[in-house]
């Protein structure tokens, strides 16, 4: 089977300081993987990595061919400025960038997407809406319509269902399984230890370094869990230089 | 006739008055558009900042040749394009708050360009510097002006939809695409030249009034941007005829009564404003059906 991402010791940090810490291993096109870990694990760090927003410190992260912005990434906590005039037809219609660019129009058939999208999230008659206006689910909902007109390949999700409530992330869930049956590759972060048991067949358990990688119920044992809570401890202001990468 | 004497005559008699209203609706048409981007990107007091960085330069250009349309608007332009990319690049490259970097900065910009001026002008001159004179533009500075409102709503057109994605979403505009970063700085370079454009015909320290007052006003009518351009640039528009008739039939200074009818405007639309305006506000009306 192809690969969408390959992780080739791969070190992501932020002034030299690693917050994902030789990370090896690939992601299957198609796979629907759970990044699990706790607060400070490197699991947002991995996704901006993967999305080319941080350069590796060391190592390659390969991505199949495509480039960094043909993956779509709903970040966890987006930059959108909610007070901006605009309403949710036109924020999700930016979902079409990849087609349109800065210049491209807006036709009959792309409409529709826009509509169906729009549509597939719930959002129906919510169109003409601020978006100042929308409660935090139906933000959540606008940003998956906008992650659906992307058609991405590959698509990193960074802990898209905190702070929503069970109906809501039940229907975006919907969604993800949707994309992966239609064999996109999806990469999620999660918190809810019982949920990714239930739903999600791979799972990356992470710590600053990949605890264990691989089916779900061999990754989430008790052991693993308990080893990736002590692993996490405190960023280190006087870390040595990595005796690896010294050593390479 | 008594309503033609009064708002139409005074521009067909007057050849001074008309180009004075021709300069003001071109002048209206730039600011309108980059002043609610401003507004919206959160800049209003960055565009003041530039008005005033613009002021050494002209000085200089003053210094050098008198009150020349070239020297000082191409003095003008460098000093405001220097600062643009300065303040562009070291709000991207570093953890420096703007504003505070921006205010020591125009502060500065403003006291070296009077200084500039005073060593070779009148009290006259300074005036022209500081409050501009849009009864007494010649040709040449009449066209910089329409070119300068041309170029920008050009340019605009061409950088909109980037623009509006990193205006309101940066974090996605990054993931699909490196246009947010020269959008901005275009949009930058856009807000100079209608800076430029600005201290012509109203001086420097009323220049961005032409650009953050109807962008001020568009944001208590309309919910939605397109909307909001509209009402600004209409609104500016009105100012600058309306402040031209007050100056006329009044004997007040134009540039200070253009932006005075302007301010008339916001405040009226801070008050009753469909969007968030006071008395909206204060009686919203009984509310709809659930």
């Amino acid at each position: 089977m192809a690969c969408a991402l390959q992780f080739r010791n791969v070190t992501l940090g932020y002034d030299r300081h690693p917050a994902v810490h030789h990370l090896d291993g690939e992601v299957n096109a198609g796979a629907l993987v759970a990044v699990v870990g706790p607060n400070g694990a490197g699991k947002s760090t991995l996704f901006k990595g993967i999305v080319g927003a941080l350069k590796p410190l060391a190592g390659r992260i390969d991505r199949d061919g495509i480039s960094p912005q043909d993956i779509a990434y709903l970040p966890q906590a987006a930059e959108i400025d909610r007070s901006f005039p605009i309403n949710v037809y036109d924020l999700v219609a930016m979902g079409l960038w990849r087609r349109t660019g800065a210049f491209g129009g807006i036709g009959g058939k792309a409409r529709a997407f826009i509509e169906q999208a729009i549509a597939a999230v719930g959002l129906t008659g919510f169109e003409d809406r601020a978006i100042s206006t929308l409660s935090g689910g139906q933000m959540q909902r606008m940003l998956f319509a906008r992650l659906l007109l992307q058609d991405a390949r590959v698509i990193v999700l960074d802990e898209p269902f905190n702070a929503v409530d069970a109906k809501t992330s039940a229907d975006l869930f919907d969604l993800v399984q949707r994309w992966h049956g239609e064999e996109r590759t999806v990469l999620t972060a999660m918190h809810d230890i019982e949920f990714v048991r239930a739903n999600f067949p791979e799972t990356l358990l992470l710590a600053r370094e990949p605890v264990a990688w691989g089916r779900t119920p061999s990754v989430l044992t008790p052991e693993n869990l308990l080893l990736a809570r002590r692993m996490c401890e405190a960023f280190d202001e006087h870390a040595h230089e990595c005796v690896a990468e010294v050593v390479a | 006739m008594i309503a033609y004497d009064f708002f139409v005559a005074p521009f067909i008699e007057f050849a001074f008055m008309r180009r004075a209203l021709a300069g003001a609706l071109a002048l209206a048409l730039g600011a309108g558009p980059i002043g609610v981007f401003l507004m919206l990107r959160r800049m209003s007091l960055v565009g003041d900042a530039m008005a005033h960085a613009i002021l050494p330069g002209a000085a200089v250009g003053f210094l050098l040749s008198g009150l020349s349309l070239f020297a000082m608007t191409a003095g003008g332009l460098i000093a405001g394009f220097v600062v643009a990319l300065l303040t562009g690049l070291v709000a991207r490259a570093t953890e420096l708050k703007e504003d505070a970097a921006l205010a020591t900065f125009y502060l500065l910009s403003l006291a070296l360009g009077v200084t500039i001026v005073s060593i070779k002008g009148t009290n006259v001159d300074l005036l022209h510097v500081l409050f501009g004179n849009v009864l007494a533009l010649d040709d040449e500075t009449l066209l910089l002006i329409a070119a300068n409102a041309t170029i920008s709503l050009v340019v605009l057109a061409l950088i909109y939809r980037p623009l509006v994605i990193e205006c309101v979403d940066p974090g996605f505009m990054r993931s699909v695409s490196r246009a947010g970063g020269p959008a901005h700085l275009a949009f930058l370079a856009l807000v100079v030249i209608t800076l430029v454009s600005g201290f012509h015909a109203l001086g420097t320290l009323l220049a961005v009034g032409i650009m953050m007052l109807p962008a001020a006003i568009g944001r208590f009518w309309a919910r939605d941007i397109t909307l909001m351009i509209t009402i600004a640039t209409v609104s500016g528009i009105v100012s600058g005829y309306a402040g031209l008739l007050l100056s006329f039939h009044a004997g007040v200074a134009s540039g200070p009564a253009v932006i005075l009818v302007a301010g008339a405007f916001y405040v009226a639309s801070l008050l009753f404003g469909r969007v968030g305006g006071l008395l909206r506000q204060l009686f919203p009306g009984r509310h709809l059906e659930a």
